[in-house]
């Protein structure tokens, strides 16, 4: 085989206290598309850091095209052409896209900026990536997703002989998925490298062709796609047998709705946001809503929370009917609800485990009422076993957890308040398959153990599928179809959302 | 008509032309009550009195744009006219090297600050706090008293106007606009003005598109520092003496003007000719009320300081508007792809 691109060898990181890589092994060729698999925590992220010059090493050698380097800084990393798009957009929102594209390297004319090449170059760039819009703005005009393919933009254009893409398709539908592995297969001919990491599956065996796995800090092993199937990957990322990943998808039983109607909702809508939507929600519940990206799904659900405000239908709890003006509202009406974007607007990162947990309780109770603190540890420690939180103590801090813990960390503060119906609107988003299980499981067993009543909101079909007794399918804002029972299948959802444009 | 309105919320310079405005009808109030606002000298007369004060300003606003800040700059100013008047007095060394002195003094003192800052990653609040004590208890050790300044060639520098034709400006006044526009440059200009907008922005990001964030930032308090030095000559050029209390509370004169101009203390957005505005501005309160005559100097504080207020305000309204426009746009994206996917 020819010279690797890249190669990584024996590569050790050590933070306080913690082993975040032992000796990891990793191969790159020219013109490969590699995906870095394992949990949250397995050490991919490190790995990337460590390559990318964020992190110093503790030992092992990098190199490329057989020659060792040490990026020291990001900057070092990219002029070794290095280039890399991380899971969060890590551009700058006051800047303009043209900007963000050309910063650090911008062409001048004089010595001074020649903003006319940039903003001419900017817009051709993205027009490659059949991205049409005005670069002149500044980035916080445009989508996460648009400024995910802005971000790839600059990435290609530094002359990269390597692609780190971080979790890229985390925030973008499908449409834009495709989009983007369309530029990957195209960089791919031009003989670059694409370091791959992903947590859909579905997305991994579409365009990978080869796979290395990392478990707890270190190397599983490296295989070809083709060769590696589905379960037999999974199993090698949770490290468990083969035959307890096929238990793992075999799943508890679905729970039992009880005829009690806890909410319900009759054309409920607001302006610009929502049309007119019908749900009912029984106890013991899980009721999914499914759509594509934008459809309405989350609106909904800021809806019920009280979010946003109604200006149309009318909703019921308990058979008496209520008007939500804010969201204290709804969790006196005990509705908890984890929203989509936990570090924007769910998790406090320098609070510790226990202080985030305790949280929406001490907001429902009003600042004044004090939480005798053996109360809170009470709570907090259960909350951490039920849903078998990883941590070293609560008292840790919650920015030190993994994505998926921090998910948890959320659930768990919104399960002390008790509540009767918990929205969770992408709880499984960006975190590792394992865990994911575990908080389907977990929204199963809350509908049957304490007939609570579950809202889960989803991009992917194949989970709702699993623990959804019913399904609300949108599109376009509005409610479409709603299934149950045997209806339920990812099938009949796309059908369901594909079933009005034809 | 409320789409229009939007883009020019949305523009980059919207409260910069909302500052303007507001000076050019505070002017044009001024020229309406009193006669003597019609003399151009009236107006020049504005970047005399301010030369210190703009200069000062420039440097907090470098700072500022990269979500920091400066307070040393009123104290940095005193120590500079100090040293200057005491190396004057008391050493035979010639008037050029002096100023040249003082000059490296105020940048090193700048740039240490911004290294102790960036190094350790300190709050830039208290560690420019630390350097105002330090540079005002450093002021008043070398003299409690005034000293003046008899130096013929300062004397004469300070005392010679440049003729307009319909007025005359000071050096300082001159010096005060060449440093504006060479600091717009900088910034919209260049690389390290860039990034000092990016920082701004977002410190880690800059970190990861692999700008220069550590040796940005401690530039960007030598310029703070620069600026507050070259702000002491000026200052330095009208008073023509060292004396402990000069320019006390400037520091806060500077923000003021740099936020009523348009910076946001959040960082990552800043516009050198909005913070000129925003000192002109309160220069012009300050001229109404010597036009009145029996108002107090101190009127000028309060107008600053509901201006200040109003502007803040209108600065939160603004970025409520603009998220609620991008979560609009977001909304409509989805439909977008789908038609790029019919071109290609």
């Amino acid at each position: 085989m020819a010279q690797a691109l890249l190669e990584m060898r024996h590569i050790t990181k050590e933070f306080p206290g913690v082993r975040a890589l032992s000796n990891v092994d990793f191969t790159l060729h020219a013109g490969e598309i590699h995906s870095l698999m394992g949990e949250n925590g397995a050490g991919k992220s490190t790995l990337v850091k460590v390559l990318t010059g964020v992190y110093p090493r503790d030992g092992g050698t990098v190199f490329l095209n057989g020659k060792a380097i040490n990026p020291k800084t990001p900057k070092d990393a990219q002029d070794c052409g290095i280039s890399t798009v991380y899971q969060e957009v890590n551009l700058c929102s006051n800047l303009t896209v043209a900007e963000n594209i050309f910063i650090g390297r911008e062409p001048r004319k004089f010595g001074m900026i020649d903003w006319k090449t940039i903003n001419q170059r900017a817009a051709e760039l993205l027009a490659k990536l059949d991205v049409h819009i005005d670069v002149t703005k500044t980035l916080d005009n445009y989508s996460v997703a648009l400024q995910q393919m802005i971000a790839i933009a600059r990435a290609v254009d530094v002359d990269a002989k390597i692609l780190i893409l971080d979790e890229p398709t985390s925030s973008l539908n499908e449409e834009e998925t495709a989009h983007l592995f369309k530029i990957m297969r195209q960089l791919q001919k031009q003989g670059l490298g694409i370091i791959f990491i992903s947590h859909f599956l579905d997305q991994i065996y579409e365009i990978c062709d080869h796979i290395t796995v990392l478990r707890n800090g270190e190397l599983v092993g490296a295989y070809e796609t083709a060769k590696l199937p589905r379960l037999e990957l999974i199993a090698k990322m949770v490290g468990k047998d083969l035959n307890e990943v096929k238990d793992m998808d075999n799943f508890a039983e679905k729970s039992v709705p009880s005829d009690e109607v806890f909410l319900e909702a009759k054309g409920i809508g607001a302006v610009g946001k929502l049309n007119e939507v019908d749900v009912q929600i029984h106890k013991g519940e899980v009721i999914g809503f499914a759509g594509l990206l934008g459809s309405g799904r989350t609106e909904t659900a800021e809806l019920l929370f009280g979010i946003n405000e109604i200006n149309k239908g009318s909703l019921s709890i308990n058979g008496k009917k209520l008007h939500l003006k804010n969201p204290m509202n709804a969790m006196e009406q005990k509705i908890g609800f984890c929203p989509e974007d936990r570090k924007l607007s769910g998790i406090i990162g320098d609070l510790s485990v226990r202080e985030n947990i305790i949280l929406a309780m001490q907001a429902k109770d009003g600042i004044l009422r004090h939480i005798p603190y053996e109360e809170q540890v009470k709570i907090a420690d259960d909350c951490i076993k039920l849903l078998r939180i990883k941590v070293s103590s609560r008292e840790q801090l919650v920015k030190n957890l993994s994505g998926g813990n921090q998910q948890k960390v959320i659930i768990a503060r919104w399960l002390a308040t008790q509540p009767d119906l918990l929205i969770l609107d992408e709880p499984t988003r960006g975190i590792d398959v394992g865990t994911k299980t575990e908080i389907q499981k977990m929204a199963i067993s809350l509908a049957k153990k304490k007939g609570m009543a579950v809202v889960f909101i989803s991009s992917e079909m194949d989970e709702m599928v699993r623990t959804c007794t019913k399904l609300v399918v949108m599109r376009d804002r509005r409610k479409v179809a709603e299934l149950t029972g045997s209806d339920i299948s990812s099938d009949g959802v796309m059908k369901a959302i594909a079933g009005g444009a034809a | 008509m409320s789409s229009k309105l939007n883009q020019m919320i949305a523009s980059k310079y919207f409260s910069f032309f909302v500052t303007l405005a507001l000076f050019v009808i505070l002017y044009g109030a001024g020229m309406a009550i009193y006669k003597g606002f019609m003399r151009p000298q009236v107006f020049l007369n504005l970047f005399i009195d301010n030369a210190a004060l703009i200069i000062v300003t420039i440097g907090i606003t470098f700072t500022l744009i990269i979500a920091g800040i400066d307070l040393s700059v009123g104290a940095v100013l005193a120590l500079v006219c100090m040293v200057l008047a005491w190396l004057l007095a008391n050493t035979g060394i010639p008037l050029g090297l002096a100023v040249l002195l003082v000059l490296v003094m105020g940048t090193v003192f700048g740039a240490v600050q911004g290294y102790i800052i960036t190094k350790f990653d300190l709050q830039p609040f208290i560690i420019t706090l630390a350097g105002m004590f330090f540079c005002r208890g450093l002021t008043a050790v070398i003299s409690q008293d005034t000293i003046q300044i008899v130096n013929p060639d300062w004397v004469a520098l300070a005392s010679y106007r440049i003729d307009l034709g319909v007025g005359f400006v000071s050096i300082g006044a001159v010096v005060a606009l060449i440093m504006i526009a060479i600091a717009a440059l900088v910034l919209g200009f260049t690389k390290f003005g860039r990034a000092v907008f990016a920082i701004g922005g977002s410190e880690s990001s800059a970190a990861l598109m692999g700008l220069p964030v550590f040796r940005t930032k401690v530039m960007v308090y030598a310029i703070s520092g620069f600026c507050a030095s070259m702000g002491g000559l000026a200052y330095s050029l009208i008073m023509l003496t060292g004396y402990n209390l000069h320019g006390l509370g400037m520091e806060m004169d500077a923000i003021a003007s740099s936020v009523i101009g348009g910076t946001l203390l959040t960082g990552g957005v800043g516009f050198i000719p909005g913070a000129l505005i925003g000192v002109l501005i309160q220069g012009v309160i300050l001229t109404f009320i010597s036009f009145q005559g029996t108002l107090s100097a101190w009127w000028t504080k309060i107008v600053v300081g509901a201006l200040l207020c109003v502007f803040i305000i209108m600065q939160a309204l603004i970025t409520e508007q603009k998220s609620k426009l991008s979560s609009k746009r977001s909304m409509e994206t989805p439909k977008e792809p789908p038609a790029a996917a019919v071109q290609s």
